[in-house]
């Protein structure tokens, strides 16, 4: 009976757990399925056919020839990378006073920092938009300027400095005592003590940078006005645009442009779910 | 301890990410405040100062109200269950069984997929000779325009928020729950306790904390939406599917009002301001104490 009992529960277990994973990535699924349908297959057949009855990989390189990927990979790239490494060292500069040092305003500093968490980048998007053009950081002047105009504005924030700021706080103090009197400066006892013993946290925090500038979506579409920057993001969303009625390609167009961040996410995903970023919890 | 550095030094250390705090997020603050003050409709160029006619014209739009009721009904339906779903999976993905890391791979997917790819994926299940109308004819349900349908497509864009969330929640309530005492699952097992007892007298209470947490976490974030409408039904039809995000976003960058748009930031700064008080209020995180 006992037996009987786990079974049927063990059962149901895998049974829902099943049935939502599937759910998880069936749009996916039925996007490649489309994207591999052959030219004399109707895609809005009834009943949809699950499984393409001629499959090819021609909608991928129809849209490959047509789409410049290696041109959005590459922008996402230096967006995604530069922003990542000005938020570890922003946050990790800004976090070692606040949480090592006494000085005059460190309780302003701090809040001014807390509230920002509260401001939504949506609701004050257009002032940062005009700052950035009154700063000419955009793709209309020159390449440069415009990678910076996406970068910049995201290049810290208030989180990340809390992060940090956490894990140096569980660092015993008697670390950088022992290092001043070995003969280190401030700056080296940041560099060459503190940095590395956060590097979990450094980590932590870069993975999530990356995810969160690969994605982003609604400020390079408002600030880019040539294709040359496009994010892989931006360039998907112009797909529709482009193949208005072919579902095949902007189907394929859209797998293709998954495979990179489906890539990093298999390659880290210890970090995404084995629980070891409980620190790391955005909103 | 004595100090090992000089007076200004923490400063120094503070000033890069000081600039950037400064130039994009104060500064903005304080100009969506002001220009919110203006009217750019009349000539952009020379903008006049209107005191509140701008929040004056909102209160009177149609428009705006059926925006508001949106983002409101958008919070009302995607939350319980951003709440709920997840918390109900993670129960269930928390136990010995085989096969647990594939199983969040597999639910954690949309989470990191861009939403851009998600909302053409979702509106290609949604079309007129799609996939999901196909499944409701075969429940005999007459076909749904999903996104065309201005009393339908509101929702079916909230879904996409829903499906998209629910990885990303699970891995919150998943790591509260490894911090759950497993002598008192333990004491239950005793006691003869069937399951659902279990969770209810054990892991709720324990999680009440988190579960508050998720709640703020996902209102916060349904009152930010933009991607899945933008890519779906650019707030339509008929304003059906049109939220405060994408009010903002269409009058700014669309309809170059500039006034209107920046009191209608101020509105949602005000809102999203309240709900993350009440956050820090009632479910104080040890990371921001000073």
């Amino acid at each position: 009976m006992k037996n009987f009992k786990s079974i049927s529960r063990g059962f149901f277990i895998h049974a829902s757990l099943i049935t939502v994973s599937l759910l998880s990535i069936f749009p996916f699924i039925w996007l490649m399925s489309t994207a591999m349908k052959g030219p004399d297959e109707n895609i809005f057949q009834y009943p949809p056919v699950f499984f393409p009855e001629q499959p090819t990989w021609a909608n991928f390189k129809g849209v490959w020839h047509q789409i410049p990927f290696m041109l959005y990979f590459l922008n996402s790239m230096v967006v995604a990378g530069f922003t990542v490494v000005l938020n570890l060292i922003l946050s990790a500069l800004a976090a070692y006073p606040l949480a090592r040092m006494e000085f005059a305003g460190k309780k302003t500093v701090f809040y001014a920092t807390l509230a920002t968490i509260m401001i939504p980048f949506q609701a004050i998007m257009l002032p940062v938009y005009l700052i950035v053009l009154k700063l000419n950081m955009v793709d209309s002047v020159n390449s440069v300027m415009g990678y910076l105009g996406l970068i910049l504005p995201f290049a810290v924030n208030a989180f990340g400095i809390f992060l940090m700021r956490q894990a140096f706080l569980a660092i015993p103090k008697e670390m950088e005592e022992a290092a001043f009197v070995d003969g280190c400066s401030v700056f080296q006892i940041w560099w060459k003590v503190l940095l590395p013993m956060v590097k979990p946290t450094l980590a932590v925090l870069a993975i999530f940078t990356f995810i969160g500038s690969w994605g982003e979506f609604l400020w390079p579409s408002i600030v880019l006005t040539q294709k040359a920057l496009y994010t892989l993001p931006v360039g998907v969303n112009d797909l529709q645009g482009m193949f208005s009625a072919n579902w095949r390609f902007i189907a394929a167009g859209s797998i293709i442009a998954t495979i990179p961040i489906l890539v990093f996410f298999i390659a880290m995903q210890r970090y995404f779910i084995s629980g070891e970023n409980d620190g790391a919890v955005k909103g | 301890m004595y100090k090992y550095y000089k007076k200004y030094v923490p400063y120094l250390f503070l000033l890069p990410a000081a600039v950037i705090l400064v130039l994009f997020f104060f500064i903005p603050f304080f100009e969506t405040i002001i220009l919110s003050f203006f009217d750019y409709n009349s000539n952009i160029y020379h903008p006049a100062f209107v005191s509140l006619d701008n929040y004056i014209t909102l209160l009177k739009s149609p428009v705006f109200y059926k925006v508001l009721l949106n983002t409101f009904i958008y919070l009302i339906a995607a939350v319980p269950f951003l709440v709920v779903f997840p918390l109900i999976i993670a129960i269930l993905i928390n136990q010995k069984i085989r096969g647990i890391t594939l199983y969040k791979i597999l639910i954690y997917l949309p989470v990191i997929v861009s939403i851009v790819v998600a909302a053409i994926a979702f509106k290609w299940l949604y079309a007129q000779q799609g996939i999901l109308n196909y499944v409701m004819d075969l429940f005999h349900i007459p076909p749904v325009g999903w996104l065309t349908d201005p009393n339908a497509a509101l929702y079916s864009v909230i879904l996409v928020t829903v499906w998209k969330g629910i990885g990303y929640y699970m891995m919150i309530y998943l790591s509260a729950l490894m911090g759950v005492p497993k002598d008192l699952y333990e004491a239950c097992d005793v006691d003869g306790a069937n399951p659902i007892t279990k969770h209810l007298t054990v892991t709720l209470p324990h999680l009440m904390p988190t579960i508050g947490l998720v709640t703020m976490i996902s209102s916060i974030s349904a009152m930010k939406v933009f991607v899945e409408i933008y890519v779906m039904t650019k707030g339509g039809p008929l304003d059906s599917s049109k939220t405060i995000v994408y009010y903002i976003y269409e009058r700014a960058f669309e309809n170059l009002d500039l006034g209107i748009a920046s009191a209608a930031s101020v509105i949602l700064l005000v809102i999203v301001l309240v709900m993350s008080i009440l956050n820090f209020t009632l479910f104080e995180n040890k990371q921001y104490q000073l």
